[in-house]
């Protein structure tokens, strides 16, 4: 892999992928830690890995299904407690149009 | 012997002989976090009021006969990413400080079921993202063997906890080392049981193919108490694995005589301290005395399981801890515009400094572009981690390997230095990789008073081999000073 280079415009995406928006000194702490990280990672590069499978889980575990029955009760009200903003039984967001 | 001193077995055998109420045990354990907490902080949260109705509801069940096992009656700490139902499970970070869940993880059912009593919450590295505890948004929790020093993490609370004698026995979870390195630091015994074998249901995700949750006790036989009660399949986590009855406890044998131990030579690098190195000569020859085979051999990839570890690991998160955005649960700032102003200023407000730098980390791993080149790659070396295991297990039944390259080091000198603090997880991180089970038995102090406690691995589903090294191992070694006999500054 090439060398990568965490710039303003790498971390902006990563910023919308990441659902985070930093600023200033943050920022720039930000970029050099994940530069650094991601330095230190690529030594894997030199890791000789032909034919290797890539392993997602411990175990080959297939689809467990079940069948689709509601075994939990209504706990409406105790979620909707939980929720920073409620009106009429529902979340309230902000608006989503602008 | 006052309460405090008891293992949880010993105090659950006194609670069903009557010798101790079940109130009376309650009332010790709540004693001590009063008399402890203003010091060590091992907890986040308890509540009188639900504990005093929950030991009415145990006296009772103890009388009917409903509850018998060997843990009925006995009080137990929960690491606070770990649900329970009305009671406030923040995961230690300002996303969730007002977050009570609705339901219990299948464990706190599990031990409900078995007549336990959940004391309180415990403190932990912001979503169990960290080695020191010092990531926790409500403050460090400090070691009881040495106020200056962390009591490591993430579950440093729950460790804490055990060590100050404020509980007998505690649930943790463990995605690179985080019962195993804790309990190491505070002279505690730690469990992480084999991926599948405890139902994640309830447990917060930080990584999922990593994380399970695990028993941190006085000993041995506590943690397979606990292990018995907590294992087993459950229909909501879908990763559990099923068909297999346990019985740790009842099984526990004194006897390492003909068992072959493997000790991988890359693990005693000079970044391992000195002390610890001469405590493992130590516990090798303890062993080999009694009957057992150690041999050194050579591991490959040890030096890739962190940069594997971190990439999963953070990737995982990243796609986990999207679900805090401000709307269901949680902290939402109040200067969102619009809804993905809201999102983003939610979770920089939410998230702490750690914690974002896994996700953003994550999320780049993830991205287009760079995907194959370190996520796919990390699972590839992940695979090869794996079959490092799987080799030595086939010459070995268990694996000796530290718990970490120090003692607990200082509070404070750890955060500087994140990449530092990640090196650090090189004896833990490969076993979450490797799916496999480990456990951290307390062994000797060092020079400065301090715990030091190895890890003895096994494959996959062989819980009962560790536990029978580590039971016998605690015989050879003979009883250590617990922490308050060893604290200068306490009576």
């Amino acid at each position: 892999m090439a060398k990568i280079c965490i710039d303003d415009a790498v971390m902006d995406n990563v910023e919308i992928l990441a659902k985070l928006k930093l600023n200033g000194e943050a920022r720039e702490k930000a970029k050099a830690e994940l530069q650094k990280m991601l330095d230190y990672m690529n030594k894997l590069e030199a890791v000789d890995t032909t034919g290797v499978e890539p392993m997602l889980g411990i175990y080959p575990l297939k689809n467990v299904f079940r069948e689709d029955v509601v075994v939990n009760g209504d706990d409406r009200e105790a979620m909707l407690a939980n929720a920073p903003k409620q009106k009429e039984g529902q979340y309230q967001v902000p608006k989503t149009v602008v | 012997m006052e309460i405090r001193e008891m293992t949880a077995c010993t105090l659950g055998q006194k609670i069903r002989r009557h010798e101790i109420g079940v109130k009376e045990a309650v009332k010790a354990s709540l004693d001590e976090i009063k008399k402890q907490e203003p010091t060590v902080h091992a907890f986040l949260s308890y509540d009188e009021k639900m504990i005093t109705a929950r030991v009415k509801d145990v006296e009772a069940g103890m009388k009917s006969g409903k509850y018998k096992g060997p843990l009925a009656g006995v009080p137990v700490a929960v690491k606070d990413n770990i649900c329970t139902k009305g009671l406030k499970t923040t995961c230690a970070s300002k996303m969730l400080e007002n977050f009570a869940p609705v339901y219990n993880a299948h464990v706190i059912d599990q031990m409900e079921e078995a007549g336990m009593i959940v004391i309180g919450k415990t403190n932990m590295d912001e979503f169990a993202m960290g080695s020191t505890s010092e990531t926790s948004a409500f403050g460090i929790t400090r070691n009881p063997w040495n106020k200056d020093h962390v009591p490591g993490g993430s579950s440093g609370g729950s460790c804490a906890a055990v060590a100050s004698g404020e509980v007998s026995l505690a649930l943790g979870s463990d995605t690179g080392g985080s019962i195993r390195q804790p309990a190491a630091f505070c002279g505690v015994t730690g469990i992480k049981p084999t991926y599948g074998r405890v139902s994640r249901y309830g447990l917060i995700a930080y990584a999922s193919s990593l994380d399970q949750i695990g028993a941190i006790g006085r000993d041995t036989a506590d943690c397979a108490a606990l292990l018995d009660v907590i294992s087993g399949a459950d229909a909501k986590d879908s990763t559990s694995v099923p068909g297999m009855k346990t019985d740790f406890y009842e099984n526990l044998r004194e006897s390492v005589a003909g068992m072959r131990f493997g000790v991988p030579k890359e693990y005693l690098s000079e970044g391992l301290d000195r002390q610890i190195q001469k405590s493992l000569m130590d516990m090798i020859q303890l062993l080999t005395q009694a009957g057992a085979t150690v041999e050194f051999f050579s591991m490959d990839h040890v030096d890739d399981v962190i940069p594997a570890y971190y990439i999963v690991a953070c990737a995982e998160a990243s796609s986990n801890l999207e679900r805090f955005d401000g709307v269901k649960y949680g902290y939402r700032s109040a200067a969102g515009e619009d809804l993905h102003d809201m999102y983003k200023k939610t979770r920089n407000e939410g998230f702490g400094e750690e914690v974002q730098r896994r996700i953003l980390l994550g999320s780049f791993v993830l991205s287009s572009g760079y995907y194959d080149a370190y996520y796919l790659k990390a699972l590839k070396v992940r695979a090869l981690v794996k079959q490092q295991f799987d080799k030595a297990f086939k010459k070995y039944d268990v694996i000796i390997a530290p718990a970490a390259p120090t003692t607990a080091p200082k509070i404070g000198d750890s955060l500087g230095d994140p990449l530092k603090m990640y090196l650090s997880d090189i004896y833990t991180a490969g076993v979450n990789l490797a799916g496999i089970p480990g456990i951290t038995v307390p062994f000797a102090l060092s020079d400065e008073g301090m715990p030091i406690g190895f890890q003895l691995l096994g494959d996959c589903f062989n819980e009962n081999k560790i536990l029978q090294a580590a039971y016998t191992l605690e015989k050879l070694r003979g009883p250590l000073p617990a922490a308050w006999e060893r604290r200068s500054d306490r009576s």
